[in-house]
């Protein structure tokens, strides 16, 4: 029986000890004696939140693979649990083995949004690990990077010994190797970073020095020895049948907020949106097969007992063979009870036709994410979806017995006017009068629902919008009232909802997402005054990030409200994404003269990740 | 045809909830292949219904699950089956069919539980010189409890429900309580109330109560006026 760290009595008083005992269905436990590596994967967020990351699955389970390797799971401790561990000095521990990260070679931490950063220092914190990679000695564990917010790691470089930049199947093999033979051969920490930095996706922050003009934007990104590239690209798996999957992954006791099969189909997106990250980072879109699919359907459900399985991509109906993939798994899945979901489905007769056999349609919402009010500005963002497609679906959904519906805006975008903003109202209006005219009176199960929620625009690096300029904190709320009164203006009114998100950390959001190694000092401050679970609206606190801003001299406007110049150097620029800066500048322009450009099925724009060799840009 | 299914709970899993128990069997269940029968409608879930819960902490060895199947192997087959799925906290010690007709629910017919408790530390109330207030807390006509519930607050008498007690010489108690939906005594409730009269006697220090370590041996049903295990209520299938 395995020792837990906690003690049955502080376990008890948690508000749920299941976030710390570990021992899930399907947890790996080895022998620590009998492995090489230990290392420690860790989610900066709560238990449930952490647990239903297809990410932490994969890497999990692809390096459990490696039998001189023992991979173990961490999340943050909720706060109850903080203040336990702090009061009593218990260090924070894998679910596992339940052994202090201190004893781990590596901590490999997921950066999957910006307000996780805190809870980045938190973990290493918690752990006894100094939180400035600078003031780690020879026995403390290698801090790790890795996940979309990897992309631009400046505003954490002080805090990581290493980033990985891209995506996990690659590059691990030859880190974990390269460790083995640095540690046979007596070398030192700094050797072995010398030694990371040459493989490929491999970013050791130490070992470059960014130089600023006098202005304050960046002059230079210069490396410090030869081992470090001046560029460096990010890695990716070419035949996404052949990479590694998790076909027996951890089943937690309590229920995650993803408690199901999660089936990726494809990475990357054709779309090209120009304010989505995701849509440049991971292209270039990639497919798995129907068999192989189906196989794994089959094996991850035997192994887990799941009852509903989701289909994950960024744009699944963009998935060429859907057709035939829903099919299959729909005749096995009615034999063995199973649901599917479905999300990011575009809403047209076949998705409609596929929804109503595998949801209750009384029940379930459909999900429109048009972005803009407008198709002026649905062209700017190259949104590709037109007013028409939104009403057609609609209609057709109505028809079929929904009647509620969920429509997703942003506000703040690039060249939004109040056209624009009164679109909103006026897009969830003319869905409403459809489904007034399509469904006849007798037929109507009470109103129509539309639920239009509206977030603010945060530029993220590799986009074509990183060249743009935020508003402030009142113009956002400005604008959000302005779509609010609108909304009480329309004839439908009853039938409309309008929310929108918080601004201030939208705001914050933006700084950290284009902020440069400077950053760094105010996300530190920060922590101290006490800023933690940033990403929770019952923990967030402005006041403490505007006194850290204050104290280190970090001005949020330099990163947010700075107009950016089309040949200014970033922050970033020396990772490559295949997607050249050249592209994303020419996606701007043309998003400034409302211009939309084809995605990658209907042709080629020469955005770059055709460098790869893989994906859509070699069929055919 | 219905089935009974007796569990243990143990180890880590005692720091598991009902409600995350109830969706791990219905996963473990999947994963055994066991023949399930479920509900109608859109989201069909399996007919399954828990006996009495057990408290966050606690662990067991008579823990009861009923469901319906379609189909079964033997009784033995079964319960290696879903072992060899399950996690190690939780075992499955039985998997008996159950008369088709007759009041069978296995939550209306609890009667009674057997608990075991230990105290941390045990050297709080050394048994040596306590058995005896032990002896004239039970010999009481009545014994008066401050009781919190949802929905309530009162004082009740506990005494009726204590069907049998003992303070063995391992140092553990021995409690059979009435359990079920309208009569049912939490071993704790038990405890409080001795701990109150040691210190009224002056014999335990105020504030230093020993924690329980709380063990489940066994659920009762009656039939016929006459006790019997829930696990007798079915047959083993061979």
């Amino acid at each position: 029986m395995r020792k837990l760290a906690l003690s049955e009595d502080i376990l008890l008083q948690a508000e749920k000890p299941a976030r710390y005992t570990g021992g899930e269905i399907n947890a790996v436990i080895k022998d620590r004696e009998q492995v090489a590596v230990r290392f420690a994967m860790v989610f900066p967020d709560v238990y449930e939140i952490g647990e239903s990351h297809l990410g932490m699955k994969i890497l999990y389970h692809l390096l459990n693979a490696r039998p001189d390797v023992w991979c173990e799971r961490v999340y943050s401790p909720w706060m109850d649990m903080d203040r336990q561990m702090r009061e009593k000095g218990i260090p924070l521990f894998a679910l596992e083995s339940q052994d202090p990260l201190k004893d781990f070679d590596f901590l490999g931490i997921t950066l999957q949004y910006e307000m996780c950063y805190t809870n980045v220092l938190q973990v290493l914190d918690l752990a006894g690990i100094p939180l400035l990679a600078a003031d780690r000695g020879e026995d403390m564990p290698l801090v790790i990077g890795g996940g979309p917010c990897a992309y631009n790691p400046e505003p954490l470089a002080d805090f990581f010994d290493l980033f990985y930049i891209g995506e996990g199947e690659v590059s691990y093999d030859a880190l974990l190797d390269g460790y083995k033979e640095n540690r046979a051969r007596g070398g030192s920490r700094q050797d072995f970073l010398r030694k990371a930095a040459e493989i490929p996706g491999i970013y050791v922050p130490s070992l470059y020095r960014p130089e600023y003009h006098e202005d304050g934007t960046l002059a230079d990104f210069v490396p410090l020895c030869p081992e470090a590239p001046r560029k460096i690209r990010k890695v990716i798996v070419s035949q996404m049948d052949e990479a590694p999957y998790p076909l027996k992954p951890v089943v937690p006791y309590l229920k995650a907020t993803q408690d199901r099969v999660v089936l990726e189909i494809m990475r990357g997106c054709i779309r090209g949106c120009r304010f989505c990250q995701a849509g440049m980072i991971y292209r270039p879109v990639r497919q798995k097969s129907v068999g192989k699919l189906l196989d794994t359907a089959r094996c991850m459900q035997d192994a887990t007992g799941y009852d509903e399985i989701s289909l994950s991509s960024l744009s699944s109906s963009d998935y060429t063979e859907l057709g035939p993939l829903l099919n299959g798994l729909l005749s096995e899945c009615r034999d063995r009870k199973v649901n599917i979901s479905l999300p990011s489905l575009r809403i047209d007769a076949f998705s409609l036709d596929v929804m109503s056999k595998v949801q209750d349609v009384k029940k379930s919402s459909l999900t429109f994410a048009p972005e803009g009010g407008t198709q002026r500005i649905r062209n700017v963002i190259n949104k590709g979806l037109t007013e028409e497609e939104i009403l057609s679906g609609a209609a057709e959904a109505f028809r079929g017995g929904w009647n509620k519906v969920k429509l997703y805006f942003m506000l703040g975008l690039p060249t939004e006017t109040e056209e624009d903003m009164r679109g909103i109202a006026e897009l969830a209006e003319k869905i409403a009068k459809c489904y007034y005219a399509e469904v006849p009176k007798e037929q109507r199960k009470g109103k129509v629902q539309i639920t239009a929620s509206a977030s603010f625009f945060v530029p993220k690096p590799f986009t074509p919008f990183q060249w743009a300029t935020m508003e402030t904190e009142e113009e956002y709320l400005r604008r959000a009232r302005l779509v609010k009164d609108t909304f009480r203006e329309q004839l439908n009114r009853k039938s409309l909802h309008f929310q929108y998100h918080e601004a201030d950390v939208t705001v914050l959001e933006g700084v950290l997402a284009r902020g440069d190694r400077r950053v760094g000092a105010a996300i530190l401050e920060a922590y101290r005054l006490g800023a933690i679970y940033d990403a929770w609206s019952e923990f967030f606190d402005m006041e403490k990030w505007r006194e850290a801003f204050r104290r280190t001299g970090v001005d949020p406007d330099f990163y947010t409200r700075r107009p950016r110049q089309a040949e200014e150097l970033f922050p970033w620029d020396f990772i490559d994404i295949g997607v050249t800066k050249r592209f994303l500048r020419r996606e701007w322009e043309r998003a400034m003269e409302g211009l939309v450009t084809p995605n990658c099925r209907e042709s080629c724009s020469g955005c770059g990740a055709a460098v790869f060799g893989g994906g859509i840009c070699h069929e055919n | 045809m219905k089935i009974r299914i007796r569990f243990s709970k143990t180890e880590d899993l005692r720091f598991i909830s009902h409600l995350d128990v109830m969706r791990y069997f219905q996963k473990a269940l999947r994963r055994a292949h066991v023949d399930i029968s479920y509900t109608q409608g859109f989201s069909p879930h399996p007919v399954m219904s828990f006996a009495s819960p057990l408290g966050l902490g606690q662990t067991s060895e008579g823990e009861y699950v009923d469901i319906e199947v379609g189909s079964s192997q033997p009784s033995a087959q079964m319960v290696e089956r879903l072992n060899a799925v399950m996690a190690e906290g939780i075992q499955v010690l039985g998997f008996r069919r159950l008369p088709d007709t007759g009041k069978t629910n296995a939550m209306a017919t609890i009667a009674a539980a057997d608990y075991q408790v230990w105290l941390q530390p045990e050297e709080w109330v050394p048994r040596a010189s306590c058995l005896g207030y032990w002896e004239s807390y039970l010999a009481q006509d009545a014994i008066v409890v401050h009781q919190k519930t949802k929905s309530r607050e009162a004082d009740s008498d506990i005494r009726p429900l204590i069907q049998e007690a003992q303070w063995r010489e391992d140092g553990s108690f021995f409690l059979r309580l009435a359990a079920g939906s309208d009569r049912n005594l939490k071993p704790e409730a038990v405890l409080d109330g001795f701990f109150l009269w040691l210190e009224e006697a002056g014999a335990l220090p105020q504030g230093q109560k020993p924690a329980l370590r709380i063990h489940r041996l066994d659920l009762y049903g009656e039939q016929d006026g006459k006790r019997i295990s829930l696990e007798d209520f079915g047959e083993d299938m061979v």
